[in-house]
């Protein structure tokens, strides 16, 4: 069993996890993510995996409550168990000495950006952090971000906090101002990393995005987290979640994604009214 | 007993339509213990047992029999324990028909003994009275690491355990079993009947890790380095084959193992009780003629859609599913669609699958599994409407273990090499079951678990190591 040790709520709807997870504590790397049930008769889903502590045995989780899981997962409290937790799942990121790189985190992407930025700093990278949210109240991890980036900065979409716009638009106005960028990392919403890969594709910079597809089993056997990358089927759990954002096909992913929004939604609203399982 | 009565076979108690294609209970009722009795005096108890050879693990048909005709039931399971770790599972779910009842000599004069059921009978009887089906030796000193808790694994698990070795099963996902949980569904073989095999393994002190995924969670290095002295790989083929046609990415398109683990693992057709979705349409195609294909098939009927077809790209009788699976399917209203090939899917403007348009195909020559090889018949194209589509066409090496051990030796396709003794190219590791072979059968994967088993004991009872 996996024990929640701490509970933090960071804004509105986002909440930080530490669990007990000994073997996932121990062989954890950015960029991979774990699959996660809260009780038995609950859904798998897939969580990044933020950070680990091998001393304290503990892996952290940063989620957004979206639908019924997530808000099932929130509900849970410092002391009680996770059902099952399965993990480190996924190829680790590619970190190594790019020159200057950009990490984009949009909503609680800032917080899958944060292991990327700690491992591509230590490996010498000079690097650039650029988060987003939609207004100051939902910025999450500024302070954290800014203690391993060379630079950090932020977007709100009606402008309460730093630069007034999305961060496709703040990369883009900073590689127009001469910023000579190496490498962009992005993971958030599928039209914010599309934004991005468009912005990059045009000045032929190297582009990663962490694919976020439905998963179920996270260990290559059922295929519902299909992409298309270069034209190729590919299943994000084990041959992503990365993929080179200038291959991958956005459009199949995002219309993917939204296979169970009607369930997905019943399934929440139930959920709101009567906390009835969990 | 007349002569004539004695060549009628008996016949299984079926749940009765009606009440199959609205709930997911055993369809299938088995035989009466009169029917049992009747049943195995129709054996020859033939000297050469043609019906073992059959069996791909060596069941003692014959003697097992003939301890069910002296009413010795208990005699009976061990007999088949012996070769059988997992007998309540096969006698539900092996192709009997391409098997040991294809061999048995009545077979061949006309109707073969019912062994699958005989088998079934007895083992139900032992799981229902707890009957211990083995003692465990003392401890000796030897630990073993099983990858995988499928047929293969746990056959490995309980054959270690009964010698004396320490064994601990590492399984991905939350709940033990490998296919027998997350693919063959309910109605054909309930998932109490696998719990109980597998708490009868606990019970000998097998030690069961779940959410493990041996390579991710843990190293194979790592294993070696906790000290163990021997690993299994059972870890099943289990990788879906995605068509490549245009459309298969539409919405409403599913791989069959996509569709069985939400239905058959994660209990979707409970939803919103049980978490997981599912978005079951009106008119269902499922693509394929294996198992695969005609459970999907079935647990749809179940789930009360409008309309069940079944596209295969050969005939009907040379469908790999089990004879009576698809008999039952038919009775279930599932229609078959034979020697037809898809060719792409059509979606509606949100992009969800609206029809499929198929081929026809016609028969040429035999290719080297005996089967004739359909080839698509030009211009013959054709539109069947469905919202809902189920990819069962086969099952690819599953990448998750085999992508972190590169000194493994794999064949073109992904398959685990082994040499006769089940042992991989790797020392101190074995393997066996849908890995080394593609998909295959439970009694094959208990096969391989069996030798490689003997094969681990012998090489670590061996003073070398
Ligand atoms: C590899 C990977 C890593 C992830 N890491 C994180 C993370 O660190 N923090 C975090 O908050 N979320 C993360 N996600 C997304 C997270 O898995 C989903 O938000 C979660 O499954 C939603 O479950 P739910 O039952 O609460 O909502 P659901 O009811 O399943 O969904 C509610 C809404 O969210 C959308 N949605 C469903 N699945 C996803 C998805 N995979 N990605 C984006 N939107 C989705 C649906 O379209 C729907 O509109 C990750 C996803 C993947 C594939
Ligand atoms: C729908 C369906 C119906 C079938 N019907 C029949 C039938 O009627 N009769 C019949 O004889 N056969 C049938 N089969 C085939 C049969 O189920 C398989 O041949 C058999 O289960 C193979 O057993 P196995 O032990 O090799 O692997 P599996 O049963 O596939 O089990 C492998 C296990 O290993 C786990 N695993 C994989 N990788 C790792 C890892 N890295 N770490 C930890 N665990 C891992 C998996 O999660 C899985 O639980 C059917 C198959 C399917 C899919
Ligand atoms: S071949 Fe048939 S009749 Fe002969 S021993 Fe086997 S089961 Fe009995
Ligand atoms: S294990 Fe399967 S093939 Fe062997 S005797 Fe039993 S039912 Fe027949
Ligand atoms: S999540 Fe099932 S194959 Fe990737």
């Amino acid at each position: 069993m996996y024990t929640i040790i701490d509970k933090i709520q960071l804004t509105e709807g986002i909440f930080k996890m530490i669990i007990k997870a000994p073997h996932i504590a121990k062989s954890w790397k950015p960029g991979q993510f774990v699959v996660l049930m809260v009780n038995e008769i609950g859904e798998r889903i897939p969580l990044t995996i933020v950070d680990g502590n091998t001393y304290e045995e503990t892996i952290t989780l940063i989620f957004q409550v979206v639908g019924k899981t997530t808000a099932l997962l929130a509900s849970k409290n410092v002391g009680e168990q996770i059902y099952s937790i399965m993990g480190p799942l996924g190829k680790p990121s590619e970190i190594k000495r790019y020159g200057k790189v950009a990490l984009i985190g949009g909503g609680v992407g800032a917080a899958e950006i944060l292991p990327q930025a700690r491992a591509l700093k230590q490996v010498g990278n000079y690097v650039i952090s650029i988060v987003g949210a939609r207004s100051s109240s939902k910025l999450i991890l500024v302070e954290e971000l800014k203690s391993f980036c060379d630079e950090v900065h932020v977007c709100t979409d009606d402008g309460s906090y730093g630069f007034k716009g999305f961060v496709s638009d703040a990369l883009s106005n900073l590689i127009e101002e001469g910023y000579r960028i190496d490498y962009v990392y992005a993971v958030g919403p599928v039209p914010m990393m599309k934004a991005v890969s468009k912005v990059t594709f045009k000045h032929k910079i190297k582009t990663v995005v962490s694919a976020n597809p439905i998963m179920i089993d996270g260990t290559g056997m059922c295929g519902v987290c299909r992409v298309i990358v270069g034209g190729e089927i590919k299943f994000a759990c084990i041959d992503g979640p990365d993929f080179d954002a200038h291959l991958l096909d956005f459009d199949t992913l995002e219309s993917r994604l939204k296979t169970y929004i009607k369930h997905e939604r019943k399934a929440f609203e139930d959920f709101m009214r009567c906390q009835c399982h969990g | 007993m007349g002569n004539e009565e004695k060549s009628l076979r008996e016949m299984p108690q079926l749940l009765p339509i009606e009440e199959r294609i609205s709930t997911f209970k055993e369809v299938n009722l088995g035989f009466t213990e009169e029917q049992v009795k009747k049943e195995a005096s129709r054996c020859l108890q033939c000297p050469k047992a043609y019906c073992m050879a059959g069996c791909p693990a060596n069941v003692k048909i014959p003697k097992f029999i003939n301890a069910i005709r002296q009413g010795n039931y208990k005699r009976a399971i061990e007999i088949i324990c012996e070769t059988n770790s997992l007998p309540a599972v096969t006698g539900r779910v092996c192709q009997v028909e391409m098997q040991c009842e294809k061999a048995c000599i009545l077979g061949r004069k006309g109707i073969p003994v019912s062994i699958g059921l005989l088998e079934r009978f007895v083992a139900d009887i032992a799981l229902k009275r707890g009957w211990k089906r083995f003692a465990c030796d003392a401890f000796n000193g030897k630990r073993v690491a099983v990858v995988g808790s499928g047929p293969a694994g746990l056959t490995v698990a309980g054959d270690l355990i009964k010698l004396g070795y320490e064994v601990t099963v590492f399984e991905a996902l939350h709940k033990p079993g490998g296919v027998l949980v997350y693919g063959i569904p309910e109605f054909r073989l309930p998932k109490n009947v696998v719990e109980k095999e597998i708490k009868t393994l606990e019970d000998s002190g097998v030690k069961i890790c779940t959410n493990f995924c041996v390579g991710k969670s843990i190293t194979l290095k790592e294993i070696f380095e906790e000290g163990y002295d021997a690993v299994f790989l059972g870890i099943g083929a289990g990788a879906p084959v995605v068509l490549d046609v245009p459309g298969v990415n539409l919405g409403g398109i599913y791989t069959a193992n996509e569709f069985l683990v939400r239905t058959v693992l994660m209990k979707a057709y409970l939803f919103p009780k049980y978490d997981t979705p599912i978005d079951f349409g009106k008119k269902v195609i499922v693509i394929g003629g294996g198992n695969t294909a005609v459970d999907s098939a079935r647990v749809a009927v179940r789930m009360g859609v409008e309309e069940v077809k079944i596209a295969y790209r050969r005939s009907v009788e040379d469908m790999p599913a089990r004879r009576e699976e698809i008999l039952r399917a038919n009775e279930e209203g599932v229609k078959i669609l034979q020697l037809v090939n898809p060719v792409r899917f059509i979606g509606d403007e949100n992009n969800h699958v609206i029809k499929v348009e198929l081929v026809k195909n016609q028969l040429t020559y035999i290719d080297e599994t005996g089967r004739s090889v359909p080839v698509p018949i030009e211009g013959s194209n054709f539109y069947v409407e469905g919202d809902m589509v189920i990819l069962a066409i086969g099952q690819k090496a599953n990448r998750v273990f085999t992508q972190t051990v590169p000194q493994l030796k794999l064949d073109k396709e992904g398959y685990i090499i082994v040499d006769y003794e089940a042992k991989t190219s790797l020392e101190r590791v074995w393997a066996g079951g849908d890995i080394i072979r593609g998909s295959a059968t439970v009694i094959q994967a208990i096969g391989d678990g069996k030798r490689a088993a003997a094969s681990i004991n012998k090489t670590l009872m061996s003073n070398n190591i």
